[in-house]
């Protein structure tokens, strides 16, 4: 959006483009009419900057790889599985926890709009709402996934979700090699939003344990 | 409906371009857009299949070429317009008619925006066994919906394999044609990349759709 085109100057100095006028003029009525209310608007964008995020689906990731109990429940329900361990927050119903193999890639689209796990990866980011991710990633994944730098092994097979229904799919990366002495907490910083989505995979190097 | 919200399969949009160090809003105005969206559907006017639809009537050029946020605006307003939550007046002077027709609605607070933040649950309790089973073998329909529907063009009259039954979901069809919930059996389908994209795609790729039931027929009967 060009600046100049959209910019209008108000009285009190400041400027506002069309859209954020039209953003502002919804939230006015809506609150003049009581039907929202700014402080709950207020807190959800903190709920979402600050909240959720990846940082949710990398500590469930993590406690799939140090604990075979739990990644077993995590596959067959993964809501329940989630919910039911303290430290969690609550997710939503049909949540399902899809898990990559030496034979086996996962990727998750919503080639119709932008459905995405929410409570475990926070809001989408841009190029999963994009025209480039949705159209292409269904008939060409190999060749997205590159443009991720991710190269997969010729011969691996790979699974493309596309969640057309309410229900929310999440990556369960394969724990990169010799992080056998790591604990949960360390290798859950290992576990990219990337990983969890099928686009990138999780990974381990000397150097990145150094840095911590 | 058949508009370009339904993207799968198509080409010419260029390269994945992955922002490094993505901020969750790009300016602040999206948060409130975001902030609004919850607030609305918290009312339980209309739920999300709704706004998805007002979303696939966006003209294709304006789909384009409108950021997310963008998008996201216009419908907000125009389904609240549309279905009265506000007049085009009310909307225009930001001042509410001293008499309004809506009914008392319950805004979300911030007392119980918690409430918010769980995704709703959108299986439903009925009478009825699913027709399929994991691992039977289904063609989708060829739909032609002016409407709403879930079932996208690239996995349509498709022979797939059943690999999971999700329960008995709220139909975004019918929640969008007439106002009803009408709860349908809900599959997670598997095709061969090669039974949709033919020799454009290599033996190693499938696709998975989460397809309800009245999109699936059985091949040796129907």
């Amino acid at each position: 959006m060009s600046d100049s085109d959209h910019h209008h100057s108000h009285e009190d100095g400041s400027t506002l483009t069309d859209i954020q006028k039209r953003v502002k003029a919804l939230e006015s009525i809506l609150v003049s009419k009581g039907l929202v209310e700014r402080a709950a608007i207020d807190q959800i964008i903190e709920h979402f900057e600050h909240k959720v995020g990846p940082h949710v689906g990398a500590r469930v990731v993590a406690r799939a790889w140090v604990n075979p109990e739990f990644k077993h429940a995590l596959l067959k329900d993964a809501t329940q599985a989630i919910n039911h361990q303290s430290d969690f927050p609550e997710v939503g119903q049909h949540l399902i926890a899809i898990e990559n193999s030496d034979s086996l890639h996962n990727v998750v689209v919503c080639t119709l709009c932008s459905c995405y796990p929410w409570d475990v990866l926070g809001l989408p980011p841009v190029w999963y709402k994009s025209a480039p991710y949705r159209s292409r990633i269904v008939s060409d994944p190999r060749s997205v996934l590159k443009e991720f730098g991710l190269k997969l092994s010729v011969g691996k097979k790979v699974r493309v979700w596309d969640s057309t229904a309410e229900t929310r799919y999440l990556v369960i990366p394969q724990r990169p090699v010799g992080t056998e002495a790591i604990s949960e907490s360390e290798l859950a910083k290992l576990v990219t939003r990337d990983s969890m989505i099928g686009t990138g995979v999780a990974s381990f190097s000397a150097e990145s344990k150094d840095h911590g | 409906m058949d508009s370009i919200h339904d993207l799968g399969g198509m080409d010419g949009f260029g390269p994945v371009r992955p922002e490094h160090d993505e901020p969750v809003f790009h300016e602040k105005w999206e948060g409130s857009v975001l902030g609004l969206q919850r607030s609305i559907l918290y009312l339980g006017l209309w739920n999300i299949d709704v706004f998805r639809h007002a979303q696939e009537r966006i003209r294709p050029n304006e789909y384009l070429s409108w950021s997310y946020y963008e998008r996201w605006t216009h419908t907000l307003i125009a389904t609240a317009l549309e279905r009265g939550l506000f007049s085009d007046e009310e909307f225009r002077s930001g001042i509410a008619d001293a008499v309004s027709s809506s009914a008392p609605l319950v805004p979300l607070t911030s007392r119980d925006t918690d409430k918010a933040f769980v995704r709703g649950n959108f299986e439903r309790e009925g009478m009825g066994e699913p027709r399929f089973c994991v691992g039977d073998m289904v063609i989708t329909k060829e739909l032609r919906i002016t409407g709403h529907t879930r079932l996208p063009r690239y996995a349509r009259d498709k022979i797939g394999t059943i690999i999971a039954i999700r329960g008995r979901h709220v139909f975004p069809d019918a929640v969008v044609s007439h106002g009803k919930e009408d709860p349908q059996w809900l599959y997670t389908v598997e095709f061969e990349g090669s039974e949709i994209w033919g020799e454009a795609v290599d033996s190693t790729v499938s696709n998975l759709i989460d397809a309800f039931e009245p999109y699936l027929l059985r091949p040796e009967y129907d």
